[in-house]
């Protein structure tokens, strides 16, 4: 079931399509569709592209480097990005922290920081979970007190993704213990080229390590890098997290890797006949495809409450537990897809450089690990019995 | 049909659970797989000592003799511990082919050592196109002499790094697919021609991809009947494809308990999570999971050494999809309610996982194992 679009959306995709044609890189396209790596550069690299032609942040207000798109032009954007392989913008500057700052930030770190977004000049990181403080997040301990015109921060991050890279951070921090868990709690922007910052590896499942430990000791970070109020920071994450749910749905990605998915069930042959002719497996396509087409329409829906000014609800919500359900089908039916070639396990295979032959088919080296790896898609962000939780209060009032 | 362990299974499973909770902690496994071959040779021994390895094996050739329950009650044990020494290759695999197949001179010459812990075999069957049709055979046996020469690729072989001999099957006669004309040879792992790229598995094993180029072999390599392998081959198969169900069936009690313990400790919101009722009930369904799936094992285990080959591939088959997806919900759901945790390669939830995943691959996964109940219906 495709879109249905007018002429001028007709003409949008066409226009996006042949840029992106044009501009992604065919090793990057590889990579990103295979789902392998890529380095920070490579990331930065595409970003300034995007960015050079405008298009880097389209959610934003125009005054701000946004664009003017319809929820159904942002939406036909993601689909071209995604069905072209070129790597998803990371989320943590342009769709997270911007949004806060531009709602509740001062005029001055708008015009210091928002730029420096555009132009991927600052890579940044999410300090929210602790060791301590999951699905609990409100019980966070990471200690920021009042000295002078710092605060001084001490406490331990956890989860951090791509920290490795990053050169500042936006934090929760606790401020006050003395009431309610959730007023006490202070959105901080922490410069982690300095003393006292520590980022630390976790190596995942999947052999993998782009998430980690960050221990703040003694970490100096001035009162000006506060946004909004001080103890209101809760507001402030929530109001982000919304944000997160509209862009961790990932239709247009998920559009994409199913149609490699199909690709990949077309080439593997079973008892003489391609994987894809299997009545089974047809069914569990198609039973993914639904579920995709159901999670499209209503991310259409949320956007475009967005745009007529009302911001994602707790309904967003749904989006994020359909949208990792459906990333984590698609995951599971390409391990059994590729059948026996799921064993090998050879991550030199995903680095740029590795000129050997595959084992087995090429396609098939990152996709156990990817399978294993994406189990973090129901945790981060919110596990989704977290969401399950909101919606019960938040819509049901239950 | 008894469901209860006798006497010997019951001292078997507590010397074994023993053993891996004194000598197989998980940070011992760990150590372990960076060792030559991706095992400890040491613990090789151990069990040699302790008698497991001679288990299946017949009295007759150094053995003792004992029926794939017996075995299926150690493979429990070593999934709890996810052992990663050769017990499928060698053993079951290895050893089981030579008794389902070899002359009594063949049986003779090898099995004994394979229950010594001196020889060790791999078994190479299934090839790069085969997916999981075991009639799939490529790789070709051409006359040579009195011999034969050997050319093609094995897939995903388990321990042929380390094996002193393969089993490899080959055609000898008839097209690719055909039941007919598939014939086993053993071959010298050093043997000229043969050439093996090998890599870890996800799961934490060892395998290889064996190429044979025009690999010579006198015909008393030939492992039974010439060009009639394939009903050996499936009662290999089966029979370690019911095992490999009794491993996941250990393996998926500890990752259940594992969960649970976990949920006990973890405090958010002021309690441990296992309070909270949709945690317990997730928790529930996994222990719930694991009972039926164990108890279908068990049962498919009885019948697999008396029955004839259709009423065994069912009873396989049938064990083989239950513990597919028991084990996919054990494994998800146990690094769910794990959390972030759960995803750390420093927990052993998510090892149970990767194992289990790949179980199911193995021999064929639900899937097949599906198609293949209903076809034999």
């Amino acid at each position: 079931m495709e879109l249905i679009l007018t002429p001028a959306e007709q003409k949008f995709r066409d226009e996006v399509r042949e840029f992106l044609a044009a501009n992604v890189p065919e090793d990057i396209k590889r990579k990103t569709m295979t789902g392998y790596r890529l380095s920070k550069e490579e990331h930065v690299s595409w970003q300034k592209t995007l960015y050079e032609k405008g298009w880097i942040a389209p959610s934003w207000p125009v005054e701000h480097g946004g664009t003017d798109w319809t929820p159904m032009q942002k939406h036909i954007f993601q689909e071209e990005c995604a069905s072209a392989g070129a790597p998803p913008v990371l989320a943590f500057g342009v769709v997270m922290v911007a949004p806060v700052i531009l709602k509740f930030g001062t005029q001055k770190q708008k015009d210091y920081y928002l730029p420096r977004i555009l132009r991927s000049d600052d890579w940044w990181c999410q300090g929210y979970s602790e060791p301590g403080s999951g699905s609990d997040l409100a019980s966070l301990r990471t200690k920021a007190v009042l000295n002078g015109d710092h605060y001084i921060v001490n406490g331990q991050k956890t989860w951090t993704t791509m920290a490795q890279h990053a050169n500042m951070m936006f934090c929760l921090t606790r401020t006050d213990d003395s009431g309610k868990r959730q007023e006490g709690i202070t959105f901080l922007l922490i410069d982690m080229d300095q003393p006292g910052v520590t980022v630390q590896p976790i190596t995942t499942i999947d052999g993998s390590q782009e998430i980690n430990n960050v221990f703040l000791e003694d970490v100096k970070v001035p009162v000006e890098n506060r946004v909004g109020e001080e103890g209101k920071g809760w507001t402030y994450a929530k109001y982000l997290l919304g944000h997160e749910r509209t862009s961790i749905a990932a239709v247009g990605r998920s559009k994409a890797q199913l149609a490699r998915l199909r690709d990949i069930a077309k080439v593997e042959q079973q008892d003489g006949r391609p994987l894809i002719e299997d009545e089974a497996f047809q069914k569990k396509l198609a039973e993914i495809e639904i579920d995709l087409l159901a999670l499209e329409s209503l991310v259409l829906r949320v956007l475009s409450d967005e745009s007529a000014g009302k911001g994602p609800g707790p309904e967003a919500s749904f989006l994020k537990i359909r949208g990792t359900e459906v990333q984590q089908g698609i995951t599971e039916l390409l391990v059994e897809a590729i059948g026996n070639y799921a064993h090998p396990y050879v991550p030199e295979a995903m680095q740029t450089g590795w000129n050997e032959d595959p084992i087995g088919p090429e396609y098939a080296a990152s996709i156990a690990p990817h399978y294993f790896n994406w189990r973090k898609a129901s945790i981060y962000g919110g596990s989704n019995e977290i969401q399950k939780n909101i919606i019960a209060k938040a819509v049901l009032g239950l | 049909m008894s469901f209860a362990f006798n006497d010997d299974q019951k001292l078997l499973a507590e010397s074994a659970d023993r053993f891996i909770l004194d000598d197989y902690a998980f940070e011992t496994r760990r150590k372990i797989m960076a060792m030559e071959g991706g095992f400890s040779r040491e613990i090789w021994s151990q069990f040699a000592e302790l008698g497991w390895l001679a288990l299946p094996i017949p009295e007759a050739h150094g053995g003792l003799g004992g029926s794939t329950v017996d075995t299926a009650v150690l493979m429990e044990c070593l999934g709890r511990g996810l052992v990663v020494e050769p017990y499928l290759a060698a053993v079951v695999l290895g050893a089981g082919a030579v008794a389902e197949a070899g002359s009594d001179a063949q049986k003779n010459g090898i099995l004994p050592g394979v229950a010594e812990g001196t020889t060790l075999l791999a078994f190479a069957h299934v090839e790069p196109k085969a997916r999981f049709n075991l009639n799939h055979v490529e790789t070709r046996a051409a006359k040579d002499g009195a011999g034969y020469a050997l050319t093609g690729a094995k897939a995903v072989v388990h321990n042929a790094e380390s094996a002193d001999t393969l089993i490899v099957s080959a055609r000898t006669s008839g097209s690719v697919t055909d039941a007919d004309g598939v014939t086993l040879f053993l071959i010298d792992r050093a043997a000229a021609g043969v050439t093996l790229r090998s890599y870890p598995t996800i799961d934490g094993l060892r395998a290889s991809e064996v190429m044979l180029d025009g690999v010579k072999v006198g015909a008393d390599a030939v492992l039974g009947e010439v060009g009639k392998a394939m009903p050996a081959v499936e009662a290999v198969a089966d029979r370690a494809s019911v095992l490999l169900c009794a491993e996941a069936a250990g393996a998926m009690d500890a990752a259940v308990k594992l969960t649970v313990e976990y949920m006990k400790t973890r405090v958010q919101f002021g309690r441990p999570i296992g309070e909270f009722q949709v945690l317990q009930h997730r928790a529930v369904e996994m222990l719930g999971a694991k009972e039926f799936s164990r108890a279908l094992t068990y049962r498919a285990a009885g019948v697999v050494d008396g029955a004839n080959p259709r009423e065994r591939a069912r009873a396989v088959s049938a064990a083989k999809v239950e513990m597919g997806r028991a084990g996919r919900k054990i494994g998800q759901d146990g690094v769910q309610l794990h959390g972030g945790m759960g995803m750390t390669d420093d927990m052993a939830v998510g090892h149970y996982f990767k194992r289990l995943t790949m179980i199911d691959v193995m021999f064929g996964n639900a899937d097949h194992h599906m198609r293949r109940f209903a076809r034999l219906a």
